[in-house]
């Protein structure tokens, strides 16, 4: 792990020599984000993301925690526990918003974390198994908001799971009994609630291993950076600390910064007002859609409104929503481009900002009703959506010429200072 | 990267401004960590629901001189006991250096109303519930109520007489509404 001029842990204080020998916690935590820990030494904002990922799963499991102490999971009393959360429990209000707008932070920076990914190919070799394990981790992170967002047992919840358990009855021949197998029940009732609170409070911790995995993957190869060029030398990096504990410390105060504000002045703005309605199987709200980090998987399975060959509309969508997720698995292989980062791929750079508009655009079509312009709209995204990743990205990086690579990260941070190039090397 | 001439910009007494930034980020972090820890804290406080449980109104009316009622308050037991002039009379004749818990029972009751005793049916040794208020129950040996957990006996001024328990049993506050009604809390 890491690279050989990597700072030595040697620790001075008796007690600490002591504790090295018996269990080296502060040795790993000195190699994994203190001055042992080489790093690119241009990492730029985006880098950021995935230290405030793992901060905002901290908040969620531990607000979570907070409010399963209050919690009831069973359809009598569910709505009203959350309601007498949010009414008698001392400051229960503020960490029930906390939570809900938590999960909604929690997604913005992990879509954040993915862009950067994409954007600069941190995907490509030698660092596949990180992005593989990003991909499960976001999988685990969609099934734990689904099964939370069930719990307070209002309108949205109920149709929610109503609708999502519904994908599983698309499978042929098998599909009703597994629906059933997954609710316990004909309809979304007390066994469904009963588990999915046990998921639910499981799988953030599973989220937490599959993390420690990723983190652990990733420190084999150390950090992608801007320029997509591996590091060379001890110049090309910097400690982790202080360097990027510190511009991760401000990145983490604009996030909380934004988090409260979210959380205190608008703590509803992203929630559906239904969901303040108890759950009623009688009757469906009148437009039933997920929450907004769902929107543009939502609309993939909406755009399949037509048999095709032998398999009808409802499986096609339910495929096809999986496979936007799944297609992603296979991205280390779909790019062959030897070039990671995009600021070098000039043609590629214009098609991942489409690929950017595109899923906007399918978000925006999943929060619309199913009528048209929305239906053809959908549907021209979602063959665009499969179009980059199986045949623009192929082809794109067989073709491309990219533009001329400096030959090293130092070299690319000097370049970009060049006036004042003449004191450069003595700053390194 | 900052020159070594530009870290150390500054210095006055050895302290550089690195280190007052320093101070300050990890003093504001701390500041805040604490004003979110004190919701996380507080949470856990009796909810407003648990709250509004705390009056009782109670009607005495029915209790016969020599009987005790059982009822509750913060969903905690407690015993009513309407006594009889030789109850009164035998907590009157201990000495109070007898007491573990030195109390008249005058100290006990509501002026005028020395025969109802109204305590809490908590031991206050480990929090049992005593014996003594329903009919046929042991009292203990000194005729009052009796702890089965770990052999408490309290007299009939449900003052602590014997075995493990610190104090008497404990008188909540309360009012008398009229002759017949009671409101604790």
């Amino acid at each position: 792990m890491s690279f050989p001029w990597a700072k030595p842990y040697e620790p001075t204080h008796p007690l600490m020599k002591w504790m090295d020998e018996k269990l080296p916690i502060p040795r790993l935590v000195y190699n994994a984000t203190g001055p042992g820990y080489p790093v690119p030494r241009n990492l730029n904002y985006f880098w950021n993301f995935g230290v405030l990922a793992g901060a905002a799963l901290m908040m969620q499991i531990i607000t979570g925690i907070v409010l399963a102490m209050h919690y009831s999971a069973n359809v009598g009393v569910a709505f009203n526990s959350v309601e007498h959360i949010m009414r008698d429990v001392n400051a229960g209000w503020f960490i029930r918003y906390a939570h809900m707008n938590g999960a909604s932070m929690f997604f913005i920076v992990v879509y954040l974390h993915i862009f950067r990914g994409l954007y600069y190919g941190s995907y490509k070799a030698p660092r596949e198994m990180v992005w593989l394990l990003g991909v499960v981790i976001f999988l685990l992170m969609m099934a734990t908001a689904f099964m939370g967002y069930v719990l307070p047992w209002g309108q949205m919840s109920f149709w929610g799971a109503q609708v999502i358990t519904g994908f599983f009855s698309a499978i042929p021949l098998v599909g009703e009994p597994v629906r059933q197998w997954l609710l316990g029940g004909f309809v979304p009732d007390n066994a469904t609630l009963n588990r999915f609170f046990s998921l639910h409070y499981l799988l953030p911790f599973v989220i937490l291993g599959v993390i420690i995995l990723h983190i652990w993957a990733l420190h084999i190869p150390g950090s992608n950076n801007p320029t997509g060029i591996e590091v060379k030398d001890e110049q090309d990096t910097v400690p982790f600390h202080p360097y990027y504990t510190a511009k991760d410390g401000f990145g983490l105060g604009v996030f909380l910064l934004i988090f409260v504000a979210l959380t205190f002045f608008s703590p509803n703005m992203l929630g559906h007002a239904d969901n303040y309605i108890p759950a009623n199987s009688l009757s469906t709200p009148a437009h039933i859609v997920p929450e907004w980090y769902f929107l543009p998987f939502y609309a993939i399975l909406k755009a399949f409104t037509f048999n095709f060959l032998w398999i009808d509309a409802k499986l096609w969508g339910v495929i096809a929503m999986f496979a936007s997720i799944a297609l992603l698995f296979f991205l280390p292989w779909l790019d062959s481009s030897p070039v990671k980062s995009s600021t070098y791929r000039p043609l590629y750079r214009w098609f991942f900002w489409v690929l950017v508009a595109d899923v906007l655009l399918l978000g925006w079509c999943g929060m619309q009703p199913a009528e048209q312009p929305w239906v053809i709209l959908s549907q021209l995204g979602a063959i665009y959506y499969f179009a980059h990743f199986l045949v623009i990205l192929p082809i794109v990086s067989r073709i491309e010429r990219p533009l001329p690579m400096p030959n090293s990260i130092t070299e690319a941070v000097l370049a970009k200072h060049a006036p004042d190039a003449a004191s450069g090397p003595a700053a390194a | 990267m900052a020159s070594e001439s530009e870290l150390n910009a500054g210095i006055e007494d050895g302290v550089r401004r690195r280190d007052f930034i320093n101070i300050a980020a990890v003093s504001f972090a701390g500041v805040g960590a604490v004003a979110v820890v004190l919701p996380l804290v507080n949470q856990m406080n009796p909810s407003a629901d648990v709250l509004a449980l705390s009056t009782t109104e109670i009607d005495i009316s029915a209790i016969q001189p020599g009987q005790a009622i059982k009822t509750s308050w913060r969903k905690q037991p407690v015993f009513v006991r309407n006594l009889v002039a030789k109850e009164i009379a035998e907590a009157k004749a201990v000495p109070l250096s007898d007491l573990r818990d030195p109390q008249t029972i005058d100290e006990r009751t509501k002026p005028g109303k020395e025969n109802w005793l109204i305590t809490l049916g908590v031991c206050t040794h480990l929090g049992c519930v005593p014996l003594g208020a329903a009919e046929g129950e042991n009292k203990g040996d000194f005729g009052g109520y009796f702890c089965p957990c770990h052999g408490s006996h309290y007299d009939t001024a449900a003052r602590i007489r014997k075995g493990p328990a610190p104090t008497n049993l404990v008188v909540p506050p309360y009012e008398f509404n009229s002759d017949t009604v009671v409101t604790i809390g």
